[in-house]
């Protein structure tokens, strides 16, 4: 196609060269089918399951709804950016041990929410997880196991010094 | 309900809650779902789909598609090399349509290139030219006969009455009602898609593919492209949920033939409005009942009339007929009944398995019914059914004896037990997220009315109508290490971690490796119909079982001692009669134990022309209880609380159990107030997650739940299925709990703000 880009990304700390990308791409494609991060998935494409939530500049953001060609020059943190495989996050493996993960697929974007959703607010009440996370689509564990997860993680963040 | 470790139950075995071991890979998004996969030389698919719901093909051109730089291959039907149909039951729908267009979003040719936007540019390069013919939208007329047949097979998929008992009596207390339910779609949030590797030389094909049943699609899938089976190899990709959308075939057959076309690895993947269209949905249904009951409110006969929209291939709407009549009576003691039945085949969207079956329908107008006979007997709503609780035992409307544990009215009482939410109406402190509505500007606290309703269902477990299910594993031990092998599809639902849990318990073990889940072994059904802890447990469990018999055979020879003398205790093989003690993990040093099995349910019947029949392997039972606050000016619903006991057999692995339970009734609750396909002339209007609305959080409430345990003689490990039940009964309780709130009848899923603030429109 003749609508050829090249450009460079910021993910997860180092510098990411896109070439020949197609202007339409969106963030979600390049992560995935450019630069190989497969942990964002794609549900909905547009915006309403929150199963491709990276971080842009700090910022949940659903990487379907941005285009990839906007994104230099900005911090994108993906879940792979979040803890190195092997070595899951407390959020990560709260999720797994209450029982948060069944077929999995909005996991990685739950993760995300649940990562900024902590870092804004270390002490959110039942409510205020509810309403944090309901962008986040889950059609499997009717949530009860997440909010466990979310208020386990973040009554022994608390409890350490 | 407590998940913490239970008395006397070892870590990671049965009865314990491990951590599942694909978790933390899905945790991290290092694990790999269908869509996910690649390889070197990819190319892209994407399906060219019918845009009208009923016309005859008059031409297709596609020499405009190749002019476009990247197409690498297009096919229609005239590339279909073997068999020109597929389908779960009776092979009625075409690999690519040909001569008529049945349903909006039919498949008519399939393309691949180099990247998805070619993909999209070339189907729009390919001409079709329609003959827009009158579809059949409405049910009845495909009963009536006043709309030609749209199918060589005719409009009616199958016709089914139950004629049992004393057809003349007449209760003295009679109600009657008519109820209907929308078309729902399972909505998994993992879109299609599947990778075809080629054999070189076009000779076979390697599938990963998201899918419930590896076996059957093979067998479809080898027929389509006229190959022998063992050319067609199939591997489960990550499967991102299904709930009944992936046992029918959508993208396999087309994903297979773009590899094989081209020589090189084919991607195909949905969107999600291709998603909805591309894949079967809950069959819309409208059912009349009519009860008669003594005035004390005891059940003597029921009359019913089903009406079930397949749409426009039978998948598997044969079957959810049989479940939805057969589940007519409900929970419930009932010997006498006149049941009518009809699946039938319209223009409409095509309609098969989902959570749930035919019997989502039925138990939505019994449980309404059971409402109406309590009002008419003037009897609380618990009282009636506790009166008609069906046991073990009773003949069900078909003949059939209940042999499972039947514990109807212990699931009502534990429910019933259950607190009530502390929360009042409104919320604590005024907060306006616990508002029907939420945030926005709903009507005041003072006018939002609170509302209690209940719901009982009986839900069939496994396959039926005389079907050899079946479900095969193979066990091998070596050295203390366990590696299991099995086909049976991972959709979610943690078979993975029970397999292990089954295998360390029977073989003394903590470590047991999973092999690939592909065809390489025989198959093991589909993962439905609550089927595969039973099913693929019960293999699993007589593959370890008949290795641990070698061990002991080893063990005994050795050490002079007969092996039906030896145990597994903890970690070691143990003598009972005397002091031999050695670990498992050195007991067969050295050898390798392996051993395959098949685990067979009973045999079931069909049912004959009266409806007669020991059609069902086994049932299981559970009870819900639902409180809502409505917004009566708005007709805004907030979910408070959803309390249920469910007749689970024994909890193999409680967490699983719970996580079943809330996801279950999740999707009740959607099929309950928001779920719904909507259709205008066979047209789906509402094919995004936008437009058609899921539970989030915020619609999600608390959800306490009692696990009522008594394991099932029949059962291989006394478990009964578990994902089902949660969303059949949930719905009719949360509609019964508007209506206790409104004080008004609702007879339609899902219960939209309409039908509460203007019952008169």
């Amino acid at each position: 196609m003749a609508e050829h880009q090249h450009f460079e990304l910021h993910v997860n700390g180092s510098l990411h060269e896109v070439r020949d990308a197609w202007i339409g791409e969106s963030l979600l494609y390049v992560l995935r089918e450019r630069l190989g991060l497969m942990g964002s998935k794609g549900a909905c494409e547009q915006g309403e399951c929150g199963s491709c939530s990276v971080l842009l500049d700090d910022e949940l953001v659903c990487s379907c709804l941005v285009l990839a060609a906007s994104a230099p020059g900005q911090e994108i943190v993906t879940i792979e950016g979040i803890a190195p495989v092997g070595s899951p996050s407390d959020m990560q493996q709260a999720f797994v041990e209450f029982g948060a993960v069944q077929c999995g697929f909005c996991t990685p974007g739950l993760i995300m929410a649940t990562h900024a959703l902590l870092g804004r607010n270390p002490e959110p009440t039942d409510t205020e997880i509810r309403e944090e996370l309901s962008g986040n689509i889950c059609r499997c564990t009717g949530y009860g196991r997440i909010i466990e997860a979310v208020q386990r993680v973040a009554v022994s963040r608390r409890a350490q010094p | 309900m407590s998940t913490a470790t239970r008395e006397g139950v070892i870590s990671g075995r049965l009865g314990d809650s491990p951590p599942r071991p694909d978790g933390i890979a899905k945790a991290q998004g290092s694990f790999s779902f269908s869509g996910d996969l690649s390889a070197d030389g990819l190319l892209w698919g994407a399906t060219l789909r019918s845009p009208h719901p009923s016309a005859r093909i008059v031409r297709i051109d596609v020499t405009p598609a190749w002019r476009i730089d990247g197409v690498a291959a297009i096919v229609t039907a005239a590339d279909v090399p073997g068999k020109p149909t597929y389908g779960l039951i009776s092979s009625d729908e075409p690999v690519f349509a040909s001569d008529v267009v049945r349903y909006v979003g039919e498949p008519i040719a399939a393309v691949a290139a180099d990247h998805p936007e070619t993909c999209r540019r070339a189907l729009e390069a390919i001409i079709v030219e329609y003959e827009v013919t009158t579809p059949l939208t409405d049910p009845e007329h495909a009963i009536d006969g006043s709309h030609p047949p749209i199918h060589p097979s005719g409009n009616v998929i199958r016709h089914q009455r139950i004629v049992t008992g004393d057809q003349r009596l007449v209760g003295e207390v009679v109600v009657e009602g008519t109820y209907q339910l929308g078309m729902q779609d399972q909505a998994f949030l993992g879109l299609e898609a599947a990778l075809a590797l080629p054999d070189p030389g076009g000779v076979g094909v390697e599938l990963f593919v998201a899918t419930q049943w590896l076996h059957e699609d093979r067998g479809q899938i080898a027929a389509c492209l006229d190959l022998a089976p063992d050319k067609v190899r199939l591997t489960l990709g990550g499967v991102g949920g299904a709930f009944g959308a992936r046992e029918d075939i959508s993208l396999q057959v087309h994903t297979c033939l773009l590899a094989l076309r081209t020589g090189r690895p084919g991607r195909l993947a949905y969107s999600r409005e291709e998603g909805v269209l591309g894949h079967v949905h809950r069959h819309p249904a409208t059912v009349w009942m009519r009860h008669h009951a003594t005035r004390a409110g005891l059940i003597q006969r029921i009359e019913a009339r089903m009406v079930l929209d397949g749409g426009a291939y039978a998948s598997t709407s044969s079957a959810v007929l049989i479940n939805a009549v057969t589940h007519t009576q409900g929970p419930y003691k009932c010997t006498n009944a006149t049941v009518d039945g009809y699946a039938v085949r319209t223009n409409n969207p095509p309609c098969g398995a989902m959570r749930g079956f035919g019997v989502v329908q039925a138990c939505f107008a019994h449980e309404g019914q059971m409402d109406k006979l309590a009002a008419a007997c003037g009897i609380d709503p618990v009282e009636v059914r506790l009166l008609n609780a069906m046991e073990t035992g009773d003949t069900l409307i078909t003949g059939q004896v209940i042999e499972n544990v039947a514990p109807v009215a212990e699931c009502i009482r534990a429910t019933a037990a259950l607190p009530l939410p502390d929360t009042p109406v409104g919320g604590f402190g005024g907060d306006p997220m616990q508002l029907p509505g939420g945030a926005g500007l709903t009507a005041d606290v003072s006018h939002i009315r609170r509302g209690i309703g209940w719901g009982v269902a009986m839900k069939n477990l496994m396959y039926s109508e005389a079907f050899d299910d079946y479900a095969t594993a193979r066990c091998r031990l070596v050295d203390g290490v366990a590696y299991l092998k099995f086909a049976t599809s991972e959709v979610g639902q943690g078979f993975v971690v029970l397999a292990q849990q089954i295998a360390r318990t029977v073989l003394g073990v903590d470590d047991v490796v999973l092999e690939p889940i592909d065809t390489t072994i025989g198959s093991a059904g589909s993962t439905s119909a609550s089927r595969q802890t039973w099913m693929s447990g019960g293999a699993v469990d007589g593959a370890c079982r008949l290795v641990r018999e070698r061990l002991f055979e080893h063990v005994g020879a050795r050490h002079d001692i007969e092996a039906v003398r030896l145990a597994i205790d903890g970690r070691d093989v143990v003598d009972t009669m005397g002091p031999l003690r050695i670990p498992v993990a050195t007991a067969g040093l050295g050898m390798t134990f392996e051993e395959t099995f098949e685990h067979h349910h009973r045999p079931t019947e069909e049912l004959d022309e009266n409806g007669q029949g020991d059609c069902h392997t086994a049932f299981a039972f559970v009870a819900h209880r639902a409180v809502v606050d409505v917004d009566p000016e708005l007709g805004l619903v907030k979910v408070v609380q959803i309390a249920t006991a469910q007749d689970v057999g024994v909890a193999l692995n409680p967490l699983s159990v719970l996580g079943q339970i809330e996801g279950g009734i999740a999707q009740g609750l959607g099929l309950a107030v928001m779920e719904e396909i909507i259709l205008t002339d066979g047209r789906i209007r509402n094919a995004s997650f936008t437009d058609y609305l899921l539970p989030t959080m915020l619609d999600m409430p608390p959800v306490v739940a009692t696990l009522i345990e008594h394991p099932d003689p029949m059962a291989p490990l006394g478990a009964k299925g578990v994902g089902e039940p949660p969303c059949i009964s949930s719905t009719p309780a949360i509609v019964a709990a508007i209506r206790d709130a409104i004080g008004r009848d609702l007879w339609r899923v899902p219960v939209r703000p309409s039908d509460i603030c203007l019952p008169n429109r």
